[in-house]
């Protein structure tokens, strides 16, 4: 498979949105490399007859009654919050200022 | 100890006490724990004298204290996942096995170092500090559950909970000489248990033997409706099955392609003793075939970092944990780029990338369509290997515990330690390690891994008490009697 560049794991860290410095990146590009050559073995017996399998049992939608429940209060649901303000979460601007 | 608490000999407040000075004595040297509950643990026992001097009805293990992972969150209790990225967030709930643990009557210590995210197989990955293996401080405790794993070992808990993706539970029992069983997936609720992998997780029960892990199995599993692919089943009864003693007549598949290179020949020979046990106790070994074992490792290593990448997507610094380079001119991107890469370590970012890149249009289908096709062919494996044989065994890993520091820059060579436990996670069936001896080249603890169909753990639970208790005659004392005595720091 084609090699990883730098290049390739800052797209792939701004997908990710964890921001990289030079070094951070070549040293993962390195290690991707690595990885991604030992990991593609898979594609050897992934035959196209093999259907996949995402779960190791059956799973299905579970649905339940739409019933008011106890649950936590807004004072709970935000205790862990970096920052808020009335009862809601504070979070930095999400438009650009223009 | 549950039986002297029955009886009256011991309180619960005596004996959670007796814990927290034996971890006062030695955590310093073996770092299990990154925090200690006193006060709520020791309520919890004050409770549960109170009732049992009303005489009131008590669960089996009620009173005993045990050793949490971190990777569960507990109410009111910081619970880090052994990353910065949770430093200091009390979760408001409790996990559904918390739930559990506290309704029947167990005391809860505290939280056990993991490697961050459980992400790792030596508990070298937190963010606070390595554990130390109690047999050798120099070396690792296996991972991500090395706390729990090692609190065993030194005595520090009875009982604990760890939680299992590729072989998390089982391979640091391997290493500590305790036991540590990975249930059926589905079997315990995953309620509460902070996600790596949503396909392959699984909590499940760690103690020093077969019954007591059987003890705690029974409380801990069972159908939760939080959790939409909790099993919705009776709960095997692994209790009555460790205490079977009996493996006559049983089929016992050897699995072939785990047993050759790359397996220290200490290792080997004692899981050959394990085997030898067993044929003496009336079982019939049967060599089994599992091809496509060669390429589990590298399939798990494409479906965990995919579903990883996903699921740590929720650390985005706008809800809980930590926030970096807020200063109200940056925006919520920028903000959530610097925190994830303040909070997250080297391995967590190295499986977020590469499971972003097995993911990714172009790359989906060779790699992450790949790898799910690779876990149909396991359970494929299983199935016909489960045709010849009532339970699959195995060394539960190539080697002993290796030294702080040797793989910690060789992700490669750090992945290849779960190479036998991994398959029994990506087929969803139940997994156990149990101690068979320590291996004469370097005396240290060696792993008997047994495998049993999905929802049959009580199979599991058969052989492990068989070969426990064959074991034990032979060697006169449990082999934890060996561990070196830590000196007080």
């Amino acid at each position: 498979m084609a090699a990883i560049s730098r290049d390739d794991v800052a797209h792939l860290a701004k997908l990710a949105r964890i921001s990289m410095n030079d070094s951070e990146l070549d040293h993962l590009a390195e290690e991707m490399d690595l990885i991604l050559g030992a990991v593609a073995r898979v594609q050897e017996v992934a035959g196209r007859d093999v259907p996949p399998t995402s779960h190791p049992i059956p799973v299905k939608n579970v649905v339940r009654e739409d019933l008011v429940r106890p649950s936590l209060t807004p004072q709970e649901a935000l205790s862990g919050a970096p920052a808020q303000s009335e009862d809601r979460f504070k979070v930095p601007q999400i438009l650009g200022e223009e | 100890m549950a039986t002297a608490l029955a009886a009256g000999e011991l309180s619960s407040v005596d004996l959670t006490q007796l814990h927290f000075d034996q971890i006062e004595k030695v955590d310093g040297a073996v770092h299990a724990f990154l925090y200690l509950d006193k006060e709520g643990a020791l309520a919890q026992a004050r409770t549960v004298d109170a009732k049992r001097a009303k005489g009131e009805a008590l669960g089996p293990l009620a009173g005993v204290p045990l050793a949490l992972k971190d990777v569960l969150a507990q109410k009111g209790i910081p619970t880090t996942c052994g990353s910065k990225m949770l430093e200091g967030w009390r979760p408001p709930y409790d996990a559904t096995v918390v739930t559990k643990l506290k309704e029947a009557g167990i005391v809860i210590l505290g939280k056990t170092n993991m490697d961050e995210f459980a992400m790792g197989s030596s508990t070298e990955n937190s963010a606070y500090g390595p554990t130390h293996n109690p047999w050798d401080l120099t070396r690792i405790p296996g991972g991500s559950g090395g706390g729990s794993a090692a609190s065993l070992a030194a005595f520090e808990a009875p009982l604990a909970i760890g939680t299992d993706t590729g072989g998390s539970i089982r391979q640091p029992a391997a290493v500590t000489g305790t036991v540590g069983v990975k249930p059926t997936y589905g079997g315990v609720s995953r309620y509460g248990l902070i996600a790596f992998s949503s396909s392959l997780d699984q909590a499940g029960p760690c103690a020093r033997t077969v019954l007591d892990a059987a003890l705690l199995h029974e409380i801990i599993a069972g159908h939760d409706e939080r959790d939409s692919t909790s099993i919705n089943a009776p709960v095997p009864q692994v209790v009555k099955a460790a205490k079977k003693l009996d493996v006559k007549g049983m089929k016992i598949g050897v699995v072939k392609e785990l047993q050759g290179d790359g397996f220290q020949s200490g290792v080997l020979s004692r899981f050959h003793e394990g085997l030898d046990a067993l044929v003496s106790a009336g079982a019939e070994l049967v060599e089994v075939s599992c091809p496509t074992f060669d390429y589990a490792l590298a399939a798990y290593y494409l479906i965990a970092p995919s579903e990883c990448s996903s699921n740590l997507a929720r650390f985005d610094s706008m809800r809980y944990g930590i926030r970096v380079g807020d200063d109200g001119q940056r925006s919520a991107e920028e903000v959530m780029k610097l925190t994830r890469h303040a909070g997250f370590g080297a391995e967590v970012k190295r499986r977020i990338i590469l499971g972003t890149y097995a993911l990714s249009s172009g790359y989906y289908d060779a790699y992450y369509g790949s790898a799910q096709k690779v876990r149909t062919l396991l359970m494929r494996d299983f199935s016909a290997a489960f045709a010849l044989a009532d339970v699959l065994v195995s060394p539960t890993t190539p080697t002993t515990a290796f030294k702080i520091g040797e793989q910690v820059d060789d992700p490669l060579a750090m992945y290849l330690n779960d190479i036998a436990t991994i398959p029994v996670n990506m087929a969803g069936i139940g997994g156990m390690s149990l101690p068979c001896g320590l291996a004469e080249e370097d005396g240290l603890p060696v792993g008997f891994q047994i495998m049993s169909p999905a929802m049959r753990d009580d199979l599991m639970y058969q052989v492990g008490g068989t070969l426990e208790a064959a074991l034990l005659a032979k060697w006169g004392a449990p082999i934890l009697d060996k561990t070196p005595v830590l000196a007080a720091r």
